[in-house]
């Protein structure tokens, strides 16, 4: 790795698109070695990026519990927990840094939780053995980014990180096979302009709002992403989404987002339906005999405890076989009742008491007298941009950090290991790999002015008359969830063959409806929340046409991707490693084409791939 | 149930600004407010009248975008709770229901019920942080923390800089904001180094950006959806005279 003389660096400028646990913490560290930094996000403020609301904590192999923990084991459990579809010296870098960010938030007044004795708390998550996960109350994911965001505000109070606050990127602009800046709207005014920069960052999330119905914050989107896409950056594994077993089941058709109720609640509910079909009776009205507590009955040895993705499928089964529970009958209860009566309702509240609280505000029911109603749903993108180990995507120049890259989590994401992730390539990965890019390649001589520029606001400009100019008849909400139901149903928890061709041919029927039947009212030169929607339902469209084609090719299931074609006769996922051990990078070839593959072999040098049992 | 909303419009920054009467129907009591004006919203599009601006994202409590004034109170009637959390079971058949946007001197309209709150993010950059930078911090449990201190850290850490503190004082001040920020770093042993200059800063910065002051209605306590209690201002001050001394 190269170093850039620190005379030299304020030569250097840099783009980061995003704020988040990555964005905020990438921008705050290269500012600090004196690049010239200009940070964007949608947001009014960047503290409020999508990291804000992680819960439950971030990982790291301090060992401080003495349980045997090391850095080799947090890799060993990463790369298995990804089901043997990640990268291995990316993730081993990323077990190696994970401390240097707990000492660095701990540093910052990071609250993180501690024991009497002064010193800093362990909990245990999912696919551990050991003690790992440091949090802070129920709220880690602001706390960590209110650090990162302290750090950035210092570097903005010294005029070394420019920050853009509600400006969307809506474009990459490459010049000469290199990405030279970004065209960006501004939110408030239509204004659309250009920023040129010696090298450009994206930090802007994952894209599980695909669904529509998820537990990312509204704003979300895959647009940042999806445009270096089309611009030639390839797009890793994009059907490897993760969905979260334990979130507030849909109540309606109005429902607008999906809550998540934390993981660590199955430590003492017991999940079931009931046994018959069509079974309404109110919980308390079913006798035990006539219950199936279907996680412990089929995996006796971790039963509510299975890993994420065993225990959504499950969920989806019971609900599909017309045993769900609820008004709606999409949901499975998670039940307290026997642990109060084990443990008393104080231990319970003092355990869970904020989710109970947060579950009754939602529902309007008391968890502590009836069963807790829960169903899975979308939480995370394990897909992303393709990086190298560096984090360079395929355009040199483009660098991609945090949950938009694809880099350390395979098929599977452990609880904790997103933050973890986005620390440590902001804090700790990125500031180098600029370094070394920008001795490489020298400054940029491309400025916002150069006709590339102006040709590419052209044509955003073009993109956001032709959105307002169709003068059809549906918001772009509706077609959002129209979109949701066909990647919830097709692409979603379960998938095979049929479904996943019925989704290519329903995704360009709806994408063709949109141009022709949108709705957006207003106007560009204005504060249009409308036209912000219209923008990212285009691209949601076109990304889940590719996921569909990723999971229809992957022909074996692996993780979170579950093609109900290949499973075990015990109904487990059935992993190919002689035809699938491999990343799967695609090409945009242009519209209406499908997306050409591209297959990067993973190579096991260090672990020997095994089979993953919870029975 | 059905109800009637009054609504405040404004088309941008240099608009005027009314408010207009709306019928919210067929509304389910599990809704959140928010979901009841998406409702709103689609049903204004099929009439071709520009919907509604609001600013939310994260529908979750967490991230202090959502920021509503509902029949006079800033997040809506129930305690520690953020509109987006606020669901329409509290509310029945026939209301009436006003809904306007944070008011205050410092955090100018730019569309309808859309604030510019930067003011309070320039309040950080001038000194809501310790300086540390990346790299070479010592161990995490090189110095250990008492629980207490670090419990109350926390509770102070917990403001989501939502601004419905400074929307239901009278006085439109910043003080619970500034002051939680304050009291985090004052509880901790991090950034002592820079204790005395930090509150100093952000004060500045905040009587700057034309925040009033605090003449002690407490008014912004009871709107705190993360229940910041005004202890931290009291904290503040002891803080800021100590700064003001040593000067
Ligand atoms: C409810 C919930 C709980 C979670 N709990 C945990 C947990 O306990 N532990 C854990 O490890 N992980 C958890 N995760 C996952 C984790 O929070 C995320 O994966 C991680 O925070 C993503 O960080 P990021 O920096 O990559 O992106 P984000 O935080 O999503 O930030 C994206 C940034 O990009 C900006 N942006 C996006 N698009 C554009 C655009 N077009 N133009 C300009 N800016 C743009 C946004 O404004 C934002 O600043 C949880 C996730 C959810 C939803
Ligand atoms: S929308 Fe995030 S707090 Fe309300």
């Amino acid at each position: 790795m190269k170093l850039v003389n620190p005379a030299n660096k304020r030569k250097f400028s840099a783009i980061v698109v995003g704020s988040g646990l990555a964005g905020a913490s990438a921008a705050a560290s290269l500012a600090e070695l004196g690049y010239n930094v200009s940070c964007f996000c949608y947001q009014d403020s960047p503290r409020r990026a999508h990291s804000i609301a992680a819960q439950g904590g971030i990982n790291a192999s301090k060992n401080y519990q003495n349980d045997g923990d090391s850095t080799w084991r947090l890799f060993y459990d990463t790369i298995k927990g990804g089901d043997f579809r990640s990268r291995e010296a990316n993730v081993y870098r990323l077990a190696q840094v994970a401390n240097n960010i707990i000492d660095q938030c701990v540093a910052q007044g990071v609250p993180f939780a501690r024991d009497y004795g002064g010193l800093l708390d362990n909990r245990s998550f999912g696919g551990a053995q050991v003690s790992r996960t440091f949090y802070a109350r129920g709220q880690t994911g602001q706390q960590l980014l209110l650090g990162a965001y302290s750090a950035l505000s210092r570097q903005v109070g010294r005029g070394q990180v420019k920050m853009y606050p509600r400006t969307e990127m809506l474009e990459l602009v490459v010049v000469d096979n290199r990405a030279r800046g970004i065209v960006v709207r501004n939110m408030v005014t239509g204004q659309i302009s250009s920023h040129a920069a010696d090298v450009v960052i994206l930090a802007t999330g994952g894209y599980g709002n695909v669904f529509y119905l998820a537990t990312y914050a509204k704003g979300s989107n895959a647009t940042a992403a999806f445009r270096c896409y089309r611009k030639g950056a390839l797009l890793a594994n994009p059907c490897f989404t993760q969905i979260h077993p334990t979130c507030i089941p849909v109540s309606g058709d109005y429902q607008s987002k999906l809550t998540l109720m934390s993981e660590s609640l199955r430590n003492d509910g017991r999940i079931w339906v009931p046994k018959n079909v069509g079974d309404k009776r109110h919980p308390g009205e079913i006798p035990e005999e006539e219950r199936d507590y279907y996680l412990e009955r089929k995996y006796p040895s971790f039963g509510n405890l299975a890993p994420r993705d065993i225990s959504s499928r499950s969920a989806k089964e019971v609900v599909d076989e017309g045993r769900g529970v609820g008004e709606t009958g999409v949901g499975v209860y998670l039940d307290f009742a026997d642990a109060i009566q084990r443990l008393g309702k104080s231990v319970i509240e003092e355990r869970y008491g904020n989710l109970f609280q947060m579950y009754e505000r939602i529902t309007g029911e008391d968890p502590y007298t009836v069963p807790m109603r829960i169903f899975p749903a979308s939480h995370y993108t394990m897909g992303g941009l393709w990086v190298d180990y560096n984090l360079e995507s395929t355009i040199p120049g483009l660098f991609v950090a945090g949950e938009a890259n694809f880099s350390d989590h395979g098929a599977n994401r452990l609880g904790a290991s997103a933050l973890m992730q986005g620390l440590a390539d902001g804090y700790f990965v990125i500031p180098y790999t600029i370094g070394d890019y920008f001795v490489r390649v020298g400054v940029s001589d491309i400025k916002a002015d150069h006709e590339e520029f102006k040709k590419t606001e052209r044509e955003v400009e073009d993109r956001m008359k032709k959105l307002l100019s169709i003068n059809g008849k549906r918001s772009p909400a509706t077609f959002h969830r129209a979109l949701g139901k066909i990647m919830w149903e097709k692409c979603g928890m379960g998938r095979n063959e049929g479904g996943l061709k019925e989704a290519l041919r329903d995704i360009p029927a709806l994408r063709e409806e949109f141009w022709q039947d949108l709705k957006v009212t207003g106007d560009n030169e204005e504060l249009n929340q409308q036209l912000e929607m219209a923008g990212r339902v285009a691209d949601f469209l076109d990304i889940g046409e590719v996921m569909c084609h990723d999971a229809l090719d992957r022909a074996e299931s692996c993780g979170a991707h579950f093609r109900e074609e290949y499973q075990t006769e015990e109904g487990e996922a059935l992993r190919n490693d002689k035809d699938y051990c491999h990343v799967s990078a695609w090409e945009y070839t242009g519209d209406g084409r499908p997306p050409a593959l591209h297959k990067e072999p993973l190579v096991f040098e260090n672990v020997e791939l095994a089979t993953r049992s919870y029975k | 149930m059905n109800l009637t909303l009054y609504v405040w419009r404004q088309k941008n920054a240099d608009d005027k600004g009314r408010l207009e009467k709306y019928e919210a129907k067929d509304i389910n009591h599990h809704m959140s407010f928010l979901e009841m004006l998406d409702v709103v919203n689609e049903d204004l599009i099929e009439q071709g009248i520009d919907p509604i601006a609001f600013d939310h994202d994260c529908r979750e409590g967490i991230c202090g975008t959502c920021s509503l004034i509902i029949n006079g109170r800033a997040h809506g009637p129930e305690l520690a709770t953020t509109v987006c959390q606020l669901h329409m079971r509290h509310f029945k058949d026939g209301d009436r229901i006003y809904i306007e946007p944070w008011r205050a001197r410092a955090f100018p309209v730019l569309k309808d019920l859309v604030v510019d709150r930067s003011a309070l993010d320039r309040i950080m950059q001038a000194g809501g942080f310790v300086s540390v930078n990346t790299g070479g911090a010592p161990d995490a449990n090189a110095l250990p923390i008492p629980k207490k201190n670090a419990d109350t850290a926390f509770d102070a850490a917990a403001c989501i800089g939502c601004g419905a503190c400074v929307a239901s004082c009278p006085n439109a001040s910043a003080m619970l904001f500034v002051s939680a920020k304050v009291s985090q770093f004052a509880y901790l042993p991090q950034g002592q180094v820079e204790r005395k200059a930090r509150v100093d800063r952000m004060v500045k910065q905040m009587d700057m950006e034309g925040f009033g002051n605090c003449t002690n209605h407490y008014e912004c306590e009871a709107a705190c959806p993360k229940e910041i209690k005004v202890k931290f201002i009291a904290k503040m001050n002891r803080e800021y005279m100590r700064a003001v001394v040593a000067k």
